[in-house]
């Protein structure tokens, strides 16, 4: 069973779409219990980092997630979701995150050339960093991914794939059972449908 | 690198997919939900669903649809067409929207696209632009291409992206339909006037076309087409393959 966390920011219904066509049983919750219970998490999360992170910290929903990724739950943030996993953000301010990724969000443009279009959008290809990771067991080195956004995660020693856009942005993290994705794979095509299986696989 | 995205776009009426040549003489074509999985395995990096049902019973009969289509595929999606207010956001949203477009909406209620990136980011908004040249001079039309606003095009779709429309739609009246390319003029005026991504519309006859696109205008980010594709006489396979020839870059 996968919960997928409701704290209130964004469209859950094509992520619980994608699980389900690849025959997982996911459910979406904001019950405490419901997500304890289940077998992986996924953080999901579209819009602003300082908005979303006050959510998780109201709903006391961030420190659910927080204790059962240190039991060794299999945990994965999407999007925002991923961002929020990082210990801080420097969108609009300076925010917390729930401090499961070592690193920080920083935006774009700090990075990139600046004749290029922010946000970054649309299929870009992912590249491996390091050895391959358990949730790329479907995928190879190169396919391409859906991604939206603006900032990107900076610092980050558990950086597993980048991509490409005038300099190597995070794409996705892994932390012993804590993994992200900055893009969206439930938009991802089969690439997205094969790294949400190699997730529930775990 | 960011690939260039090829969209097929679907108009649907009363839960079929049609095809306007020039807005007129609509003529049925397919299921949305076979087309948008056909588009969706044969390698469409996004699909378009434009909603140009005028009754409430499709409008419900159109959100019934796209709920099946978000169950069935999983590349973006962008909805248009009878979105006034920020409900008309929310209602296709929970169905699996990724994209929302506005047209006519947006010129009867300037504020609406201020409102809905507001609640649902700059991302989630799509100015869709249909522009015809009057005595020499870009005009921005509604109501599906049939009535003049007297609107200046290129300050148009400024104003909107200033108002939070993180992408736009140019659709040419001028070449919809025609077959004889897209609108090269009319884009690039757009591309320079505005650093969000571009889609072009209007006028692919041929693979050709897309290679011209890119070629011509590097700053444009996405090709939309409808008949060629419904009609089989573009495979997008097959233009995807002849635009990697050309060197630009694309999702296989």
């Amino acid at each position: 069973m996968v919960a997928i966390v409701d704290y209130g920011v964004g469209n859950l219904f094509s992520l619980k779409s994608s699980l389900e066509a690849i025959g997982a049983s996911a459910f979406v919750t904001s019950d405490e219990k419901e997500i304890k219970n289940a077998d992986k998490i996924i953080l999901p999360g579209v819009g602003a980092f300082g908005d979303a992170a006050e959510k998780l910290r109201s709903s006391g929903l961030g420190e659910v997630v927080v204790s059962e990724a240190k039991k060794g739950k299999p945990i994965m943030g999407i999007c925002l979701g991923m961002q929020l996993l990082f210990d801080k953000s420097y969108e609009y301010g300076e925010h917390e995150g729930l401090g499961l990724i070592r690193g920080e969000i920083r935006p774009i443009s700090e990075v990139i050339a600046n004749d290029l279009k922010i946000p970054h959008i649309g299929w870009n290809a992912l590249d491996f960093v390091g050895e391959k990771s358990r949730i790329f067991k479907y995928i190879s080195n190169g396919d391409f991914v859906y991604f939206v956004h603006s900032y990107y995660g900076a610092q980050c020693d558990d950086v597993i794939a980048t991509s490409e856009y005038s300099a190597p942005l995070t794409a996705a993290v892994e932390s012993g059972n804590v993994f992200g994705c900055q893009f969206h794979p439930e938009k991802s095509g089969n690439v997205g449908l094969n790294i949400l299986r190699a997730f529930c696989e775990l | 690198m960011i690939t260039k995205r090829i969209i097929p776009c679907l108009d649907v009426k009363n839960g079929r997919v049609v095809k306007g040549v020039n807005f007129l003489g609509l003529s049925d074509v397919s299921s949305p939900v076979e087309l948008a999985k056909f588009y969706s395995d044969n390698g469409a990096d996004e699909l378009v669903f434009y909603d140009i049902t005028a009754s409430a019973e499709g409008r419900a009969l159109f959100t019934d649809i796209l709920c099946e289509v978000a169950r069935t595929i999983f590349i973006p999606l962008t909805v248009g067409g009878g979105i006034n207010t920020v409900d008309d956001f929310d209602r296709v949203l929970k169905c699996g929207a990724d994209k929302v477009s506005v047209n006519s909406g947006a010129i009867r209620n300037p504020d609406l696209i201020y409102q809905a990136a507001k609640l649902y980011g700059d991302q989630c908004v799509v100015i869709s632009a249909d522009v015809k040249r009057v005595d020499g001079v870009f005009r921005v039309f509604a109501k599906g291409g049939r009535e003049n606003t007297g609107m200046e095009a290129i300050e148009w779709i400024k104003r909107c992206v200033n108002n939070g429309a993180g992408e736009v739609v140019l659709n040419s009246i001028d070449t919809d339909g025609v077959k004889g390319g897209f609108d090269l003029e009319m884009l690039d005026a757009v591309c320079n006037a505005v650093n969000v991504p571009v889609i072009a519309s209007g006028g692919a006859g041929c693979k050709e076309d897309f290679v011209t696109l890119f070629k011509t205008l590097p700053k444009v980010d996405a090709g939309l087409a409808a008949s060629i594709f419904h009609f089989g006489e573009v495979s997008i396979s097959d233009l995807k393959d002849t635009l990697a020839n050309n060197n630009i870059p694309v999702r296989r």
